[in-house]
């Protein structure tokens, strides 16, 4: 077991308001570890602060230590963190002034790569990652990213971040705006892209987080209050309010 | 049924309203009308190939154009955009994606007081700027003066128009590891492209006929002038010198000289439209 992402003493600030205080967590790379807790706990919060996207907001700050591959993510540019922790966001959010190729090949061609060959086959491979590969391979650069439906703009989404090869991928609740069978696909494809790379999922449907992640943590009001196998969190909760929260006690 | 009164009025009021809101649109579509119609009707007779060729012929003498003066307002019109266009953009890029601070405070406020200054007063601003320091007037100081002038417009739209982007779009290049002032560029610019064009297009057609600051800035010209360093003729002043005068000749040409404006304005309009446009259909569809 290799840890992938190593979390210690981190805490979170909007303006004045603490939302985490001070989180201990470690990842185990190539699995998927599910963050579950009622809304405001601070679940998103904690993976934005993952890739350094928490910052992003002015009012925003964070303190402690992030380690990914060994490698402290506050000591080096955002930018590059960024690039080794990939995102999928809530709601599926393609350029949409992009076409398709455009759209996943973004984050390889704005930082400099323009080699057609390379970008082509970047292209397809994260889009057949995404399983959205034979779907849109015909009109790839003829449709804008924004004309597919929402599931597969999610995954074209996913497409997106794979492109630049993170060891990393969050996902804050990536299928929540979706319908079901979109959610399966994009369940199965959580399966599929725990071969390679780690994943943390936020979410707030406690069957997807058993159903996803071998390793599940419950945060309430800005804490980590359990963090265990899935398994366990959800048959033998060790804390009673972990208890309380998945058997819909509160929440 | 009250069922069924209740339903009754409800569909008299909507129809009243909506009545109303499209009666009130055809006021102001009309006016507009009225106004071109004015205007081509007077205009038109006097609009010949000796108007768009030739110089203005001194008094007496039939004939004679403003194709000088078509060429001063093109050539006026080309130097202010090409300074107000990317000043105006990047002040709009500062204000929507850095200024929210006080810096960004303070330029929001001056663009606007600017936005509401009196033309006639830009005019002596660029008067000072330029005629006075080079001691002569020129297209050029022209230009200056029309140039302030799109600023404030075009960077306030420029601001509302890249403050309309979603802030999902910017989150999703920041994800991918772009940074921010490739993001502006690349991703939040050309989805914003649309509104920014037409902020343009509105600052280009107000100072196109703006007549007070060119009065002591490109001053106006009787003759060819191809020099941006030289004192030109523009179609604003142009029509202002003819109009105020007794002759029913030069009248006519002054009309001719309003159409040839508004033309100019739609026709520039246009083609920026249809250009951009185009481009951007390779990207949205």
């Amino acid at each position: 077991m290799t840890t992938a992402v190593e979390v210690h003493d981190l805490k979170a600030w909007f303006g004045k308001t603490e939302a985490l205080h001070g989180i201990n967590m470690a990842v185990e790379a190539k699995h998927a570890t599910a963050v579950i807790g009622p809304s405001g706990c601070g679940k998103s919060t904690f993976i934005r602060c993952l890739n350094r996207m928490h910052e992003t907001n002015p009012e925003a700050k964070a303190e402690g230590t992030v380690r990914v591959g060994g490698v402290d993510i506050y000591e080096m540019p955002a930018v590059d963190v960024r690039r080794r922790v990939g995102m999928v966001f809530q709601k599926p959010n393609p350029f949409p002034t992009m076409t398709i190729y455009d759209n996943v090949a973004a984050g390889l061609k704005l930082n400099g790569t323009h080699n057609r060959k390379i970008l082509d086959d970047v292209v397809e491979h994260s889009l057949q990652q995404a399983a959205l590969w034979e779907e849109v391979k015909d009109i790839l650069k003829k449709q804008s990213g924004a004309s597919l439906s929402g599931g597969q703009q999610q995954r074209l989404c996913i497409a997106r971040a794979l492109a630049v090869s993170p060891e990393v991928m969050l996902m804050d609740e990536p299928a929540s705006a979706l319908d079901p069978i979109s959610t399966a696909k994009i369940e199965d494809l959580i399966f599929e892209l725990k071969q390679k790379l780690t994943i943390v999922i936020v979410t707030h449907n406690m069957q997807q987080a058993s159903r996803v992640a071998e390793f599940t943590g419950f945060f309430l009001m800005g804490n980590l209050i359990e963090y265990d196998k899935t398994e366990k969190i959800f048959t033998n909760p060790s804390d009673k309010r972990t208890e309380d929260y998945i058997t819909g006690r509160f929440g | 049924m009250p069922n069924r009164q209740i339903g009754f009025r409800r569909q008299m009021t909507d129809y009243f309203f909506t009545g109303l809101a499209a009666g009130l649109s055809v006021v102001v579509v009309s006016a507009l009308i009225a106004i071109l119609a004015y205007l081509v009707l007077r205009g038109v007779g006097s609009l010949n190939w000796s108007f768009l060729t030739q110089t203005p012929k001194p008094v007496g003498e039939a004939g004679g154009g403003m194709a000088n003066a078509l060429l001063g307002s093109v050539m006026i019109l080309g130097i202010a955009s090409l300074f107000g266009v990317p000043v105006g953009i990047g002040a709009g890029i500062y204000l929507a994606e850095y200024g929210r601070n006080r810096l960004g405070q303070l330029v929001r406020f001056t663009s606007d007081v600017l936005n509401g200054v009196p033309s006639i007063v830009i005019g002596l601003v660029a008067y000072g700027l330029v005629v006075i320091p080079q001691r002569h007037f020129s297209a050029f100081a022209g230009g200056v003066a029309l140039a302030i002038m799109m600023v404030p417009t075009v960077a306030r739209t420029t601001e509302e128009m890249l403050l309309l982007v979603p802030h999902a779009v910017r989150e999703a290049a920041f994800g991918i590891g772009i940074p921010q002032w490739r993001t502006t560029i690349s991703i939040t610019l050309p989805t914003a492209r649309a509104g920014i064009i037409t902020g343009v297009m509105l600052a280009f057609a107000r100072v196109a006929g703006e007549t007070a600051p060119l009065m002591f800035t490109a001053f106006g010209n009787q003759f060819w002038s191809f020099s941006a360093n030289q004192p030109i003729a523009a179609l604003p002043l142009q029509i202002f010198t003819y109009a105020i005068t007794p002759y029913d000749d030069w009248h006519r040409q002054a009309w001719a000289g309003a159409l040839m404006l508004v033309i100019l304005i739609v026709g520039t309009t246009t083609l920026v439209r249809f250009v951009f446009m185009r481009r951007m259909l390779g990207g949205v569809r």
